[in-house]
């Protein structure tokens, strides 16, 4: 039995394990899905917002204020991209004018600093492939952008390092609380636990549900379909460029990501099925028309690939953070800003928990584990070095993100290790690029195969049934061909 | 620094001709850096035959093609550093590279070929909608797992565009026992080689749908199925059209792209329409001392004439390692209606050699002619009864015929009516 259990390995359940792996109890986070970041963290805008566009005095605004103030340091500590970017909310006429200030006070009442409203002429200073329609906009300086499974990867290392266990492909069917102990139920047996906490994005409506006795919580999936361009030699736009805000969400934006790409996106569309991560003609042509108004340029003609993603947005439309039940907690409803949030909400959690449960601090909390720089950013002779302490830096498996073998092996074995072509990709990149895995991905196959001690046929792309393989050219030509 | 006086990037078709012809020519301070563990370049996976036909008057496999230039290689003694990636090559030639032994170099090259061969447009660059599941291959990923590591990615497939590798690929997953259901060209032709939709597509009853595309890619974990739909003139899905075929692999064979993001980096002046460098009748690129050829210059259809061109870039380059540059007057090759990406797109005046402009047809033309003319002035003809876009045309032009020639010359395609 553990002393507590959280339920889902997202950027929630992350940054609370976490946060928690300081004090003296055994924890453990299980997941669905085969590695962590898999649901709503994974696909996203990647931005850390200011915090201007949550209604002042909800758990939203405090929690997204908070959060943000804490991902340059947490980012330096985990060795995770960080850039304060800045963001322009721009304007295309006077009524929107309006719509711009009310943002500017809400931002101001939230405790947002430096914002500043601006004009045309300044704008297209700024950022001089914004349509000259423009009329005004909300100048946010402390808006950033990290990379949100890579926050994930390393809050899992380092949970991981103080003790915190993962079990994978755990879908939780049932819970019951008898006797001071949690009995969870999942598709791959039960786990018992003194405290459980909530942290199941798309289905922590459910679990509240469950656990509070009151049908009150209802998660509506709502899916955002973007483009990933190449990285381009000049970045169109420095800043985070979002539109006014409609009911449905922030809009859709045009960003570069810490790595250098572009991405626009996202729709917002109501889905039934949280898994439903597909993306359709017409959302796609809506995200470059949308985008066109921001950038008149905008162009999908290097489009590296398109995705979609979810977030678990809430009918009431505020986080749910906190003690749910006698040892139950969680954070629920958590759609956007739910990773600029995460690092504030595990720190909300930690203290309600450890007061709660009255934990104990350990004496020793180790730090996050190293988290080399990549190949593809060293200097020459930075990169010298890393050959010389283990020649595989020398040998290039992803031509178009320039990865090593090093670099991928290392993710594989890293203590929250990738097991998966996908799971490879994200902690490395390998396969993010031009070609798509099209030179690498054989490789990477091998490279799983030999690191997990596994055959080639049983390697996947993300989670069982997703081999990429299915047999070798002795079997496929059956018994007899391969006999002769 | 190391110096050398010439660096080729690249060991396959076009980097082993490269080097054969300038080692023959009498460079000896010279290396190859190829980034797999042997020579040869995509040749070696490419174990069907049917290479060699006009270089060597025979059918050869893609590995039997390639032994033969690395063989030669060898006999002289031309340096193939293998396991070694090339990182970046400056203005200056530069050229750094990384390998787990040697570690990291910087070279300092008289003359830089360019020779990196090309690259298979992804899914993400088609912008299909759908999931993003396991079983979609681009044809080549496919070949390499088939035919180089011996694996199967798939049991029941279909085939998007009619590239010439996902042909051959239609015809290899057959062969090893999976059923290949369709090819679907968004085209109204084909883009490969006729003799391969003969030999790939028609022999095992395979069906070739001209002018469908995949518009629906199923499946959570591992592909389901695909919807095919036709498209109209405008190459937009036809609603109500739609064909389901369960499968749970798709082998993408849309389009190769010339690597060049290198040349990129070396500010080697790019064609939009080629997306390979600008080059002179000897494969010079705008950067002077930096030569382009095979795939990365062009996407070639046959390796025969890779080779050739590689042999004269070789040769360019040893001339200019041996004897200077010379500078001269030019003459602009420019694309004319129903022409598209005619290399090389300059040439020197006062040339002695026979140029052979090479491009590819806009659409297929019948009983046509392609046209080479300055202003009024017809400078070659040559006439054919098709000229599809699946196969690149070349046209000779005599050096005689460019005398007194100045600014640009066109090349065009004319239908006889």
């Amino acid at each position: 039995m553990n002393d507590i259990l959280i339920i889902g390995s997202g950027v929630i359940g992350l940054s609370t394990a976490r946060a928690l792996s300081q004090y003296k109890a055994s924890i453990r986070v299980i997941d669905a899905a085969y590695d962590v970041s898999e649901g709503c963290s994974k696909a996203n805008s990647a931005i850390v917002h200011a915090g201007y566009d949550a209604e002042p005095g909800t758990l939203k605004a405090r929690l997204n204020v908070r959060g943000s103030q804490m991902y340059p340091e947490l980012c330096r500590e985990l060795g995770v991209p960080y850039r304060k970017n800045g963001a322009l909310i721009i304007a295309f006429s006077e009524d929107d004018r309006g719509t711009i200030e009310k943002l500017y006070q809400q931002g101001i009442t939230n405790g947002v600093k430096e914002l500043r409203i601006i004009e045309r002429e300044e704008i297209l200073q700024l950022e001089p492939q914004t349509n000259p329609e423009v009329v005004c906009a909300l100048l946010v300086p402390t808006s950033a952008i990290t990379s949100p499974y890579e926050v994930c990867y390393a809050m899992a290392d380092h949970a991981a390092v103080n003790g915190v266990t993962f079990g994978f492909g755990e879908c939780v069917e049932s819970m019951s609380y008898e006797d001071g102990v949690w009995h969870v139920k999942t598709s791959a047996g039960e786990e018992t636990a003194r405290v459980v906490i909530n942290c199941a994005g798309a289905d922590s409506a459910k679990f509240h549900n469950q656990m509070s006795g009151k049908e009150e919580a209802k998660i509506v999936n709502r899916r955002g379909q973007y483009y990933i361009l190449d990285h381009p030699d000049v970045l169109p736009f420095d800043h985070t460029m979002f539109q006014c805000p409609t009911k449905m969400g922030k809009g859709i934006l045009v960003a570069p990501t810490v790595h250098g790409n572009v991405l626009l996106g996202p729709t917002a569309e109501d889905v039934d099925d949280p898994k439903d991560v597909s993306t359709t003609a017409e959302g796609l042509a809506q995200v470059v028309k949308a985008c066109k108004l921001t950038w008149p340029n905008v162009s999908v003609r290097t489009a590296v690939t398109n995705f979609s993603g979810m977030r678990a947005h809430e009918v009431r439309g505020d986080f749910m953070v906190g003690k749910v039940c006698e040892h139950g907690y969680e954070a629920a409803g958590m759609e956007s800003p739910g990773l600029s949030a995460a690092p504030a909400v595990g720190e909300m959690l930690e203290e309600i928990i450890a007061r709660e449960e009255h934990l104990e601090k350990k004496e020793c909390w180790l730090p996050a584990p190293e988290r080399p720089k990549p190949f593809n950013e060293m200097t020459d002779d930075e990169r010298v070095e890393a050959i010389r302490k283990d020649p595989l830096y020398g040998k290039i498996i992803c031509r178009c993100e320039v990865v090593t073998e090093a670099e991928i092996r290392a993710a594989i074995r890293r203590p929250v290790g990738a097991k998966s072509v996908d799971g490879v990709k994200r902690r490395t990149r390998a396969g993010m690029g031009r070609c798509q895995g099209g030179f690498c991905s054989p490789r990477v196959v091998e490279i799983l195969a030999e690191e997990l001690h596994l055959p080639m046929t049983s390697i996947c792309k993300g989670g069982p049934g997703s081999e990429l393989l299915v047999g070798t050219i002795q079997e496929s030509m059956g018994k007899e061909a391969a006999g002769v | 620094m190391i110096q050398k006086d010439l660096v080729i990037v690249g060991g396959g078709p076009a980097g082993l001709a490269a080097a054969i012809s300038a080692w023959e020519d009498g460079i000896r301070n010279m290396i190859v850096l190829e980034r797999e563990a042997q020579p040869g370049g995509i040749l070696r996976q490419c174990i069907h035959n049917g290479f060699g036909l006009h270089r060597f008057g025979e059918e050869l496999t893609g590995p039997e093609y390639a032994q033969r230039d690395i063989a030669k290689a060898r006999e002289l003694g031309i340096p193939i550093a293998c396991d070694t990636t090339v990182l970046s090559v400056t203005e200056d030639k530069h050229v750094t590279c990384v390998s787990t032994t040697e570690g990291l170099q910087v070279i300092e090259a008289k003359a830089v070929i360019l020779a990196m061969g090309c690259r298979e447009r992804p899914r993400g660059a088609l912008g299909t909608p759908g999931t993003r599941c396991a079983g979609i291959y681009t044809a080549g990923t496919a070949q390499k797992f088939v035919n180089l590591e011996g694996f199967m990615p798939g049991k029941r497939v279909v085939i998007l565009g009619s590239g010439d590798i996902g042909l051959i690929m239609a015809r290899r997953m057959t062969l090893q026992g999976a059923k290949v259901l369709a090819c679907v060209e968004l085209m109204p032709f084909s883009s490969g080689l006729n003799r391969n939709i003969v030999q790939c597509l028609h022999d095992y009853d395979i069906p070739l749908y001209l002018s469908h595309t995949v518009t629906g890619i199923e499946g959570r974990d591992r592909l389901t199925g695909v919807t095919v739909s036709e498209v109209g003139p405008d190459r937009r899905p036809i609603p109500g059209t739609e064909m389901h075929f369960d499968c749970d692999t798709l082998l993408l064979s849309v389009g190769l792209i010339p690597e060049n993001e290198l040349s990129r980096g070396a500010h080697v002046e790019l064609s939009p329409v080629t997306s390979g460098a600008v080059v002179t009748d000897q494969l010079e690129t705008s950067v002077p001392g930096i030569y382009a050829c095979g795939n990365v210059l062009h996407v070639h259809d046959l390796v025969d004439f890779v080779s050739e061109e590689s042999f004269k870039a070789g040769h360019a380059a040893a001339e200019m390692i041996q004897h200077g540059r010379e500078t001269s007057d030019t003459i602009r090759v420019v694309d004319g209606e129903g022409v598209r990406g005619t290399v090389p797109q300059i040439i020197r005046k006062g040339t002695k050699e026979e140029i052979r402009l090479m491009f590819r047809p806009a659409a297929v033309y019948k009983n046509a002619s392609v046209v080479v003319s300055c202003g009024d002035k017809e400078i070659a003809r040559k006439r054919a009864m098709i000229f599809t876009p699946g196969e690149m045309a070349v046209i000779p032009v005599t050096p005689d015929k460019l005398e007194g020639v100045d600014g640009e010359i066109t090349v065009k395609m004319e239908v006889r009516k």
